[in-house]
């Protein structure tokens, strides 16, 4: 008795490094995420029927893709403990500014240029608003979300502008040449490689890791804090704006009201992804995965004839399970451990 | 500590993920039926008719499908609905795309934009699938086949019978309008007088005034034309706003039983003055009908009996045969006209 329960004690005391390598590597939440996606695709191969089929792929992707953009820099931002929830009317935002300067008869390559540069003019003001007047971004991109879409619903009123150039729109939803994967993941490939590095090999993503963890402590230890956010938010709003493009150019459509709700599923599957809300921990990897998983089980659902409505609730109990899930586990196995520690059974 | 923490957070999502697959399982099993293209019902055709309204929870659209179910049901096909929750040409998109991987015979789609569907609609009909749109069109070369609910003649003549009907063939009526400078009440207008002029010699159309499809602004444009025209016998609204307004005062004045209030309105709207008897009828397309139109179009789309060009016809049960028009439009016919009988019938 007195043997298991020191055994015990021991036990708990080592935890954090007697965890043989493999199970560290796979025990984390994004090994835990991948392997989530890796069984619903499984499952839905073998379940739903069609699901099964290249045009998955293509359709799951092409419509992911706006998603899968911004929730990069929305990654980092979320890693230093902010957050920009204007993302959505900065999309609307880019794709009015296309439409306008398109239906004016402004050369299209400009107006997709302007696109981007709208976005990241945005961003700025975010930016300037978060790190130099030194407002909680919660309630700056608040403001702007409003704001954004306010002013994209006020220029262009209830028109929508349709007419693009179709060598621009017929690129935007084509594939890989044999391969029913769409070429917009060629952009995102190349920028999610860019976002990994940037995030897990550079001072500057150790950064803002830093930065998330303990403001005050990265400060002092030569984080530029201020500089490092501005950056973040333009960059956010640049690839929102290059996302409002691909949306335009997709949906063949400019009009006020586009992606309205999306930041929310950005900001979603960020955290379905692993990383934290409270700043300080997360990956790009986990979160490409967290993405997928939600469009996967969108996806799937809609195939199996399930009802919009009703995949909304199962979108939302997932996500809200693997958020609240995780508290409730952590405390729950605080408790235990509380009460191993009085000396109580083990658990 | 923290990767205990860790830890424990795997392992719940992996329970979510089991929790998920299960609930992938259990979907599969209970809508397998309904999403299986029906591959053997109706010969060699795939009569698997999938209806995309604008948007789910619209008493309009549960309506126009319920009719698109029927029909299905009566030629055995697979009907099955889909659709946003809210109503954008985008959300309509994935929808577009489900129905491509489905494998379906055709989709019937009330779009949201008349241009910015048209790519994933294009990419349905070489992918095979059918495109029949109803109630609001694409543009023409982007579906097969439009099922229009009315055109301007029939809304006009119908609304001018009712009235006609109303006050006995003769007296004084206005129209109560929306806005001055909206499109589609003012070609109604002008076929109403051209109307009244070659068949109905003993009515004289007083006045046109305008609500602006506003309550408050019809309420009071309808009892001052009460006011300035002691002896007006009926009042034609034809916009929605409008009629409601106006029954609305008649309903509480002395004029009640004695002045018609007719045009264009919806029976959730209308029906309180239809059963205390302040109004006698009022028009619109019956959305139920609209629907089994569709899917009947649809139908002979798939097993190829029509291609959607001027001249086709084809059969469509109870309602009897149909011609395609110019531009593949199908007229489902005169507004449908509502009345203490039938209006229990309706919910919308």
């Amino acid at each position: 008795m007195t043997e298991l329960s020191t055994g015990a004690r021991r036990e708990r005391v080592m935890i954090p490094h007697s965890r043989a390598l493999w199970k560290r590597v796979t025990l984390t939440r994004e090994a835990a995420v991948i392997g989530m996606l890796a069984l619903v695709i499984v499952v839905a191969m073998n379940v739903v029927p069609n699901f099964d089929s290249p045009l998955t792929v293509t359709f799951l992707l092409r419509d992911l893709a706006p998603i899968l953009l911004i929730a990069l820099p929305m990654t980092l931002i979320i890693i230093t403990e902010e957050i920009d929830l204007s993302v959505a009317s900065i999309v609307a935002l880019s794709s009015v500014t296309v439409g306008i300067l398109t239906r004016d008869g402004a050369p299209f390559e400009l107006a997709m240029v302007m696109g981007v540069l709208v976005g990241a003019a945005a961003g700025a003001i975010n930016g300037f608003l978060v790190t130099v007047v030194g407002l909680p971004s919660l309630a700056v991109t608040i403001g702007s979300l409003a704001m954004f879409r306010g002013i994209s619903v006020g220029l262009l009123g209830t028109q929508a502008v349709t007419d693009f150039p179709d060598t621009w729109t017929s690129l935007a939803r084509a594939n890989i040449p044999g391969t029913p994967v769409p070429a917009i993941m060629v952009v995102f490939v190349v920028l999610a490689a860019i976002f990994a590095i940037v995030l897990h090999a550079t001072p500057f993503g150790r950064g803002l890791y830093a930065i998330g963890l303990n403001q005050e402590a990265a400060h002092f230890s030569g984080v530029n804090v201020a500089r490092t956010k501005f950056v973040l938010f333009v960059v956010s709003g640049a690839v929102s704006g290059f996302a409002g493009v691909y949306f335009t150019l997709l949906y063949g459509n400019a009009r006020g009201e586009n992606a309205t709700g999306m930041e929310l599923a950005i900001i979603a599957a960020v955290l379905l992804g692993g990383v934290s809300i409270f700043g300080g921990r997360g990956a790009i990897h986990g979160v490409i995965a967290g993405v997928l998983l939600i469009g996967i089980i969108g996806s799937a659902l809609r195939l199996a004839g399930v009802t919009a409505d009703i995949i909304n609730v199962i979108t939302g109990v997932v996500l809200v399970l693997s958020v609240v899930g995780t508290s409730f586990l952590a405390w729950l196995q605080r408790s235990r451990a509380s009460a191993r520690a009085r000396g109580g059974n083990q658990g | 500590m923290f990767s205990r923490h860790i830890a424990q957070r795997g392992r719940f999502v992996g329970v979510a993920a089991l929790t998920m697959a299960a609930g992938l399982v259990l979907a599969g099993c209970a809508t397998g039926d309904a999403a299986e293209p029906a591959a053997d019902s109706g010969g060699d055709a795939n009569l698997a008719i999938t209806f995309l309204p604008k948007n789910l929870g619209n008493a309009y659209f549960d309506t126009s499908n319920a009719g698109g179910a029927e029909a299905i049901a009566e030629f055995g096909g697979t009907y099955q609905e889909v659709g946003p929750t809210e109503a954008s040409p985008t959300s309509q998109v994935s929808f577009i795309q489900t129905a491509i991987q489905q494998g379906v015979g055709a989709l019937v789609v009330s779009a949201n934009d008349p241009a910015a569907l048209c790519d994933s609609l294009d990419e349905a009909r070489s992918a095979g699938v059918k495109v029949v749109t109803f109630d609001s069109d694409t543009n023409p070369e982007c579906r097969d086949i439009f099922i229009n609910q009315a055109e301007a003649e029939g809304i006009a003549r119908v609304q001018v019978e009712m009235v006609a009907e109303g006050i006995g063939g003769a007296g004084q009526v206005a129209i109560l309008s929306a806005a001055a400078n909206a499109t589609n009440q003012n070609a109604w207008i002008e076929l109403m007088q051209a109307e009244i002029a070659a068949n109905w010699p003993d009515i004289e159309l007083v006045d046109v005034v305008y609500g602006d499809d506003d309550d408050q602004t019809s309420f009071d444009r309808t009892a001052a034309l009460l006011q300035t025209y002691p002896d007006l016998a009926g009042i034609i609204s034809p916009t929605t706003v409008g009629i409601a307004a106006a029954a609305r005062y008649i309903q509480t004045s002395e004029f009640k039983g004695q002045v018609v209030v007719t045009g264009l309105g919806t029976p959730n709207q209308m029906r309180e003055y239809v059963e205390d008897g302040t109004v006698g009828a009022f028009a619109l397309w019956n959305p139920a009908d609209l629907g089994y139109l569709a899917a009947y179009a649809a139908k002979a789309l798939v097993e190829g009996s029509i291609t959607g060009a001027e001249g086709d016809s084809f059969d469509a049960g109870r309602l009897g045969s149909y011609t395609v028009g110019a531009d593949g439009a199908v007229l489902l016919g005169d507004p449908f006209v509502f009345n203490a009988d039938n209006i229990a019938d309706f919910n919308f």
